[in-house]
């Protein structure tokens, strides 16, 4: 056999095309594998720091505390206080915003000039970077020269402190949020809504169904996977929020809206505390896959019982 | 130039002759004023570069990290003095200071060799010293070979040098023998009232003399001017709401953040009976004659009221007052200056201090070279440029401070600034414990203050609990 054989020659190509085909698999994979790769690399140095204590300015005092870091916040109510402002930050805010948004693409489900026009301009808040957002209505809140805070006096709110006040400051940052992301939600479902088979809603016009019943009995269940991706992608975001609260009030007045985002930033690059900052992202990280599981469990149920298999 | 005003200019130079004698000299000679200016910084450059080879790292580059500050800006505008004199290279990065201590902590926590000096507060190297990320500058101050023999160190105010030298033991004092020297004093702040003269004569108060007298005359102020309130206070929820105007009061009353047990443990000393009793003062007079929204406010919104007309006086920075009263403020030209001592037993103000210091970063691969700017940048020559053409006040060295021209100048645009800079200076120091967990408690003493003044959490309640979480804080990071 020599290199000059025509007819091995002829073969040459092919015998590389099947190496080709048996590595393609893995090529193809091979970005997402890195990606993952990516994502693992930083997620296990913050589950390394988080079992270490840490601390940058004590670096003689480094060494592994195991679970200590995570054991210290069962007794510390600051952390109590941070489980609690998150929670219920996320819980009004996405109830809140799945309430408007939902009401808000009820009233544009119908496809005209005018409810189009108005959806996308409903739509630029969203394209408000948030902490631009809060910084507008920081001062739209001004007690001196905020027009909010004009208003306010005009109905007899004299001392109204937004922001600035423990018992209105979480109201305010709500408001900014839904401010911002009410548009999100109401986009999702206006478009489950335009996409829902027309059918059993024209069916029940013909019957004279009330519009109540409509709504109970076919709108909303047919539009419930649509209202759980939109929950579960707000909820997420919203129990890890950071930008809004931290340009309005820094986690304040006192520690009424010290959520974990913002105390995980002021444990790092305050108190350069690593150790208790990468705990504190680890437990957020729990939370958070706590809870996309379960919405993530509910969406492949829906799906499932749509197509006929449960 | 011809041979008599060389003659003039070496006499300035030799320190025979007054700014004003050689300015005079020169205008005889028909100099102008501006020329003659421009004469004096090239001599100066020119003596400077005599005795010390300020050209051996010539055609090397430094890079800065910086604060958008006035001092920042001075330097820059003097910088090619230093490019032309050295022949290094500077090239910078300037960034606003809502994220600078940010991108100083990331760079030098990720070893990063891009930055060789910059910005820093003496609080912050209480954190980058033990870190080992910033060098100890004795070696090259105490070094003839590495510093020019004009330099004099010992013309820095000995309270500024001490306080940017720690020994890296939490509670001990600053300024030690062991101490390490882990920034250059650049420029600084005291303490003290600014206010609305204005204002204040409409009213018919004068200047207070204690703390009584401030709630009382920030009251009156509030009551009598319209659209504005009383005083002017750091409120947000940051360790930077303690460090003017409230610790500098507190110190005077005799009072401390910590305290150092004979074991060096420290323990929290804010729950006595005398510091309850100066917070209540201080809550009272936020809640009577402080902005509304003061848990939102930083140096920025006290800055800005007082200029705008909306506060009539501020506790905090006097630079702060200083800025407020040229530029385009609405009361430019209205504000007046005065030391202040809360405590009518004490003798004296106690003006806590912020110092702008330089400091190296120990990832630095041109040392030597960044050494030259920052002896030239913290010098008498470009100290004296940046106090005179500039605004870098306030100096931090005693010959400029008692440079003609500079305090000819406050005087005549700044009333009272001089006086009360003189009558405050003596006890200007940092009056924290120096310690590693400084950023933790302090905002959490501001977040307790934030309680207080809303009314969430009674004084004596709110500080036996302050001092119950710093005490357990102190005792997990093993210093209590």
């Amino acid at each position: 056999m020599t290199a000059a054989d025509p007819d091995l020659q002829s073969f040459a190509p092919r015998r590389r095309f099947r190496v080709g085909a048996r590595w393609l698999p893995y090529l193809l994979s091979l970005p997402a594998l890195l990606v993952c790769i990516g994502i693992l690399i930083p997620f296990g140095t913050a589950v390394f720091y988080s079992l270490q204590r840490y601390r940058l300015s004590q670096p003689w005092a480094r060494q592994m505390n195991w679970g200590e870091n995570y054991l210290n916040f069962m007794s510390d109510p600051a952390f109590w206080n941070t489980l609690q402002v998150s929670l219920t930050y996320a819980g009004l805010t996405v109830s809140l915003e799945l309430l408007l948004g939902l009401g808000i693409a009820m009233l544009l489900r119908e496809s005209n000039r005018l409810n189009n026009a108005i959806s996308v301009m409903l739509l630029l808040p969203l394209m408000t970077a948030p902490a631009l957002a809060a910084l507008m209505w920081k001062l739209m809140t001004n007690p001196n020269f905020g027009v909010l805070s004009y208003g306010a006096r005009l109905i007899g709110l004299e001392e109204f402190k937004w922001a600035s006040d423990p018992s209105t400051a979480m109201l305010t940052v709500v408001i900014v949020d839904i401010w911002v992301y009410t548009p999100f939600i109401m986009i999702l479902l206006l478009a489950g809504l335009r996409s829902l088979p027309k059918q059993p809603f024209e069916a029940a016009a013909l019957d004279g169904v009330p519009p109540l019943f409509v709504f109970w009995r076919i709108t909303l269940p047919m539009l419930t996977p649509y209202i759980l991706t939109a929950t579960l992608f707000r909820l997420l975001e919203s129990i890890q929020q950071f930008d809004i609260i931290y340009a309005m009030t820094q986690g304040g007045p006192g520690d009424t809206l010290t959520v974990f985002q913002v105390e995980a930033y002021l444990n790092f690059f305050q108190s350069t505390n690593v150790g208790r900052s990468a705990a504190l992202l680890m437990i957020l990280w729990a939370i958070t896959y706590f809870l996309s599981s379960i919405f993530i469990k509910n969406w492949l149920r829906l799906r499932e019982r749509a197509r006929g298999d449960a | 130039m011809y041979e008599k005003e060389k003659g003039l200019i070496d006499a300035f130079i030799r320190g025979d002759l007054s700014r004003r004698g050689l300015l005079r000299g020169l205008a005889a000679t028909g100099v102008s004023a501006s020329a003659a200016s421009a004469l004096v910084n090239m001599a100066q450059s020119r003596a400077l570069a005599a005795d010390f080879d300020w050209k051996k790292h010539s055609g090397t580059g430094v890079k800065l990290l910086l604060n958008k500050h006035p001092y920042a800006d001075a330097m820059i505008a003097n910088i090619e003095t230093f490019k032309a004199m050295t022949g290094i290279d500077v090239s910078y990065d300037v960034f606003p200071e809502d994220v600078y201590f940010d991108k100083v902590t990331a760079a030098l926590a990720s070893g990063s060799t891009e930055y060789d000096a910059f910005m820093t507060g003496a609080y912050m190297t209480w954190t980058y010293g033990p870190a080992g990320w910033t060098v100890d500058l004795n070696e090259y101050i105490m070094d003839p070979a590495k510093t020019a023999p004009g330099y004099n160190w010992d013309d820095v105010l000995p309270g500024l040098r001490a306080s940017t030298a720690w020994n890296g033991v939490p509670g001990s004092a600053l300024g030690t023998e062991d101490a390490k020297q882990w920034c250059i004093p650049w420029g600084y702040e005291l303490n003290s009232l600014t206010y609305n003269r204005r204002m204040f004569d409409q009213a018919g108060v004068t200047p207070p003399e204690n703390m009584e007298g401030l709630m009382e005359a920030a009251a009156k102020l509030g009551r009598d001017i319209p659209n504005a309130y009383g005083v002017g206070v750091r409120g947000s929820r940051s360790w930077a709401t303690i460090h003017p105007g409230f610790l500098s009061a507190y110190a005077n009353f005799g009072q401390k953040d910590l305290n150092v047990g004979a074991d060096g443990k420290l323990s929290a000393a804010m729950n006595t009976a005398e510091s309850k009793a100066f917070h209540a003062q201080w809550v009272k007079m936020i809640q009577d004659s402080g902005p509304r929204d003061w848990s939102t406010y930083t140096w920025y919104q006290v800055g800005t009221d007082l200029g705008a007309g909306a506060s009539a006086m501020i506790y905090d920075a006097d630079i702060l007052g200083y800025f407020m009263n040229g530029g385009d403020n609405a009361e430019a030209g209205n504000l007046g200056f005065a030391a202040f001592t809360p405590n009518p037993a004490a003798s004296a103000p106690t003006p806590n201090v912020w110092i702008w210091s330089l400091a190296m970063s120990t990832f630095s691969t041109k040392k030597d070279a960044a050494w030259y700017f920052m002896q030239w940048a913290s010098g008498v020559e470009h100290g004296t440029f940046g106090a005179t053409k500039m605004d870098f006040v306030n100096p931090v060295r005693k010959s400029v401070w008692s440079n003609e021209d500079f305090r000819n100048r406050l005087e005549a645009s700044y009333p009272g600034y001089v006086a009360q800079h003189d009558a405050s200076a003596p006890g200007a120091t940092i009056y924290f414990t120096a310690q590693p967990l400084f950023f933790d408690l302090t905002t959490e003493w501001a977040a307790t203050l934030q309680q207080m003044v809303a009314g969430q959490a009674p004084v004596d309640e709110g500080l036996d609990q302050l001092a119950a979480s710093v005490d357990r804080q102190l005792k997990e990071a093993g210093l209590g």
